[in-house]
């Protein structure tokens, strides 16, 4: 009886042992190959360097704190990512942020409906510094989610888990966030839309 | 109208998120199609500085250090692998700490058994009248027993051999009655017990040798037919072992 039990529940053990030890990637291994992106994403967000190296190093406990929580096999990226937004939201800057965002028509599932006219479009050689200059200007759920779509190149399914929202209304905001960024750029070059009518 | 619909599709076609047969439609279609490509084009130029754009920021390599060394440092995600391993030993300990202390009560359990045989044989030969019945005829001793005892056993023909048979009388271990037989062998006397076989005895001896032994006293013991037998003598061990051998022949 002891002798059956005994084999058993050592069986057991090792099976267990065993599907831990394949499964189970440290926080660190997952974690710091992101680092340079989410850095990024948060100077991004918060605006100056002494803001973002908070919001990551609090990104990172957090997470760490948190990972006994995050479901093995699913998207580690995604989590991560969500843990910085959700904090950089939560804190004095994210708040006064989406103050702005509050405002902003969530459900317009806007497609466009006009084709832009060829004569419209910024045809110029596009300034990297007027993309980024834009990119500050853009409210910040535009900015983040051009940023996850385009720098991080996020699937869409990727951005609906990383910022909680439904595949609709990622990619309706994707589309929103793109003409945001035209009107941008073009309000910033008016000679070179006036070029190009011309 | 047939434009619209492609035009909407150009952002999921720029992010590479259509179903691959709308893909490869739309891939045709902008072959034909020029302010469907011109602007598919566009938005992928948009998209590729964008990305570029996007990825302005690059920490210190200092502050960099100093997360991977705060992550490395707590880790308590090793703490959390280490759980398993930690709770399958412990079950281990527990388990081998039952096994011995089954053992160590099975082993108790057999002294106690082994201490109130002798007991018995010692008493008994002490005893005024060490049998109630008189017999070397084994005809004559196995049925005095008919109706004292609740089962029936056999009795091998012994005349040959060095024991011979002097009685037998009822005798009693765990509130249970048994049979008492006593044979002699030269100058010693040997007790034969005969009970009802206990799940619980046969455990405590049955995972041991059958020949043991207590203050010099020999033991023999076995089952057989639901009945448990136990030699018991100061004699030396092997005549303890020539009569279990006899009685066990059936």
């Amino acid at each position: 009886m002891w002798h059956f039990c005994s084999a058993a529940v050592v069986r057991y053990a090792l099976h267990l042992v065993a599907k831990k030890q394949t499964s189970d990637v440290s926080f660190e291994e997952l974690a710091m190959p992101l680092f340079d992106s989410l850095y990024n994403l948060a100077a991004w967000l918060s605006g100056n360097t002494g803001d973002a190296e908070d919001l990551v190093q609090e990104t990172y406990l957090k997470a760490l704190r948190g990972y006994a929580s995050f479901q093995p096999g699913t998207n580690f990226r995604a989590w991560i990512f969500r843990i910085l937004r959700n904090t950089f939201l939560t804190s004095r800057a994210g708040l006064a942020a989406t103050r702005t965002l509050a405002l902003e028509d969530e459900d317009e599932q806007a497609a466009p409906a006009t084709l832009d006219t060829p004569e419209s479009i910024l045809l110029g050689k596009v300034d990297r510094q007027a993309i980024q200059a834009a990119l500050e200007k853009l409210p910040v759920h535009f900015r983040e989610v051009l940023l996850l779509c385009d720098a991080e190149e996020m699937s869409y399914q990727e951005i609906s888990e990383t910022l909680s929202i439904p595949m609709g209304t990622v990619m309706s905001r994707i589309y929103r966030a793109r003409r945001a960024l035209r009107e941008a750029l073009q309000a910033q070059q008016p000679s070179a839309q006036r070029t190009s009518h011309g | 109208m047939a434009s619209d619909l492609w035009t909407q599709k150009i952002p999921a076609y720029v992010d590479n998120e259509l179903p691959e047969e709308e893909m490869r439609a739309m891939d045709s279609h902008l072959r034909e199609c020029a302010a469907c490509a011109t602007e598919a084009l566009q938005q992928l130029r948009l998209k590729q500085e964008t990305k570029l754009a996007g990825r302005r920021y690059s920490s210190s390599a200092e502050f960099r250090s100093r997360i991977a060394q705060q992550i490395s440092a707590k880790e308590p995600a090793r703490w959390r692998w280490l759980w398993t391993p930690a709770l399958a030993a412990a079950l281990v300990v527990l388990l081998a700490a039952g096994f011995l202390l089954d053992r160590s009560f099975e082993h108790a359990r057999q002294r106690q058994l082994l201490t109130e045989l002798t007991d018995l044989h010692v008493a008994n030969l002490a005893a005024s009248n060490p049998v109630d019945v008189v017999s070397s005829d084994r005809h004559t001793v196995k049925p005095w027993f008919q109706g004292k005892l609740p089962f029936s056993f056999n009795l091998p023909e012994l005349t040959g051999s060095t024991f011979n048979l002097v009685g037998g009388r009822l005798t009693y271990l765990d509130h249970e009655p048994g049979a008492l037989l006593i044979y002699d062998a030269g100058a010693h006397h040997i007790s034969v017990f005969i009970f009802r076989d206990e799940p619980e005895v046969s455990r405590s001896l049955s995972a041991r040798q059958s020949k043991l032994e207590m203050l010099n006293f020999h033991i023999d013991s076995w089952n057989a037919d639901g009945l448990r037998y136990f030699v018991v003598g100061d004699a030396n061990e092997q005549s303890i072992e020539e009569l279990a051998a006899l009685l066990r022949k059936p």
